[in-house]
């Protein structure tokens, strides 16, 4: 997908600006900064790109824009931790992306109608699973296809605590949500995905 | 305890989220409710599942490679000039958390700023960037960090107790430059980070495992130290003390 970079660019307000670097030293200076604080990172970033986009390079071109923009802004960046930033400014250029499927029947996060969070009771879902069931053992591939499967907001907020084992806290920053709607997306989240995962052992392959 | 609440917070329980007092309660209503009892039962069970799987992806070297070449390469050498260019100071994040939520959670702040020694720890024993002055001498150490940070750090010589005197390094951590110091043991490294705290009362030394190193963390005369290292913890905290009383005796330092 050639187009993300050029698409994501023209939607966000932040690539307004031309991406330039100079040859400075201070240029230098600063990407070596950059380097040290961000590429640790890259795995983190690339395992919740393919979460949030699925397709592979898809997820490769989300994860480079995301870094050229991370590079663009660390003179801002004063915190919080590395990680929850980079998250934030990789779901902004997934988001980008989703806009640019119009056609694409995957809902941002962040344009889901609010009621469709608040109007399910958090524990109906729960209720319907029978909680004595024991859950089968599955592979690695069986698990991230039930994951990835899961709607957002709740399949982010699933991947951001389980996989990428950020704190609640870390996870409202990097999603821009209150804690308590984030404690509401992981219940339901894990009560869909339990439900996916005993729906799929009573029809084996 | 209602239902309700224990179904959202048990979630919150098993992420280990909960501050002492929220833990007692969601306990007390799980022992005589079976059918929040079983719930939790099988969320534990599925994130052993989930954690014992590797549902992580490792970015192609392709990526890696692409993603270098877009940034401007670096010199060799830069390093001290980059931390002198630290902007000091940092902005805690204020969450606006609603609710209860808010009340029940504990801070994770310093966790966090361990995982960032850590990783400040980690990227120090990569060649060429453990020691930014080089020196055994306390009394070189210690005017190379004056020179360079808003607080230098105490430099205490314990060579003679066993832990050999380095150098030192500037380091960033929680989004300012601070100063660490660095010490051997036998072939073992321990970073010694020091930084200013607003909070000047003492708070004795306790040790931390994060990512399978031990961090020994105090805070004394307005400084908090992390001491980090892979040495085992009973090492780590005869080293905590003998820093502790060294730096009692000098008195000054």
């Amino acid at each position: 997908m050639s187009g993300l970079r050029t698409q994501a660019a023209r939607t966000s307000p932040i690539a307004d600006e031309t991406m330039q670097f100079g040859s400075s030293s201070d240029d230098q200076v600063r990407a070596q900064r950059f380097r040290d604080a961000a590429l640790p990172y890259l795995d983190d970033v690339y395992t919740l790109a393919r979460y949030l986009l699925r397709d592979a390079s898809d997820a490769e071109d989300a994860v480079q824009e995301c870094y050229l923009r991370a590079l663009k802004h660390f003179d801002s960046y004063r915190g919080p931790a590395m990680k929850p930033w980079l998250f934030a400014i990789l779901r902004n250029v997934c988001r980008a992306e989703f806009a640019r499927r119009t056609h694409s029947s995957i809902t941002p996060a962040d344009e889901l109608p609010e009621t469709a969070e608040q109007t399910t009771p958090l524990w109906s879902e729960a209720q319907e699973t029978p909680e004595t069931e024991v859950l089968r053992h599955r592979d690695a591939s069986a698990i991230q296809r039930m994951i990835a499967a899961l709607a957002e907001p709740f399949k982010e907020t699933f991947v951001l605590r389980e996989i990428q084992n950020l704190s609640y806290r870390e996870i409202a920053e990097a999603v821009g949500a209150p804690v308590g709607t984030v404690m509401s997306r992981l219940a339901r989240a894990r009560a869909m995905l339990r439900t996916a995962w005993l729906a799929e052992e009573e029809q084996p392959k | 305890m209602t239902c309700d609440e224990a179904e959202i917070l048990l979630h919150a329980l098993i992420d280990g989220e909960l501050d002492a007092g929220h833990v007692r309660e969601v306990e007390n209503h799980i022992a005589t409710c079976p059918h929040c009892a079983a719930q939790l039962g099988a969320y534990r069970d599925m994130q052993a599942e989930i954690a014992a799987a590797d549902l992580r992806f490792t970015a192609p070297p392709q990526l890696r490679r692409r993603i270098e070449a877009a940034l401007p390469q670096p010199r060799i050498a830069s390093r001290r000039s980059v931390l002198r260019g630290f902007a000091m100071g940092s902005v805690v994040s204020a969450m606006a958390a609603t609710g209860i939520v808010a009340i029940v959670l504990r801070s994770d702040d310093e966790q966090r700023i361990e995982s960032e020694v850590v990783s400040a720890h980690l990227r120090s024993l990569q060649a060429g960037h453990l020691t930014d002055v080089i020196s055994t001498d306390q009394h070189t150490v210690k005017p190379w960090c004056n020179g360079r940070l808003d607080v230098a750090p105490p430099v205490i010589d314990l060579t003679a107790l066993g832990f050999t005197l380095i150098g030192g390094r500037l380091d960033y951590i929680d989004g300012r430059a601070i100063g660490a110091v660095v010490y051997k043991r036998r072939a073992h490294i321990i970073n010694l980070f020091v930084a200013q705290t607003p909070n000047a009362s003492r708070s004795p030394a306790r040790t931390d495992d994060v990512q399978g190193f031990n961090i020994r963390r105090w805070r004394d005369h307005g400084l908090s130290f992390w001491a980090v290292s892979d040495i085992s913890a009973d090492e780590l905290t005869e080293f905590s003390d003998k820093f502790e009383s060294a730096m009692r005796t000098n008195g000054n330092s």
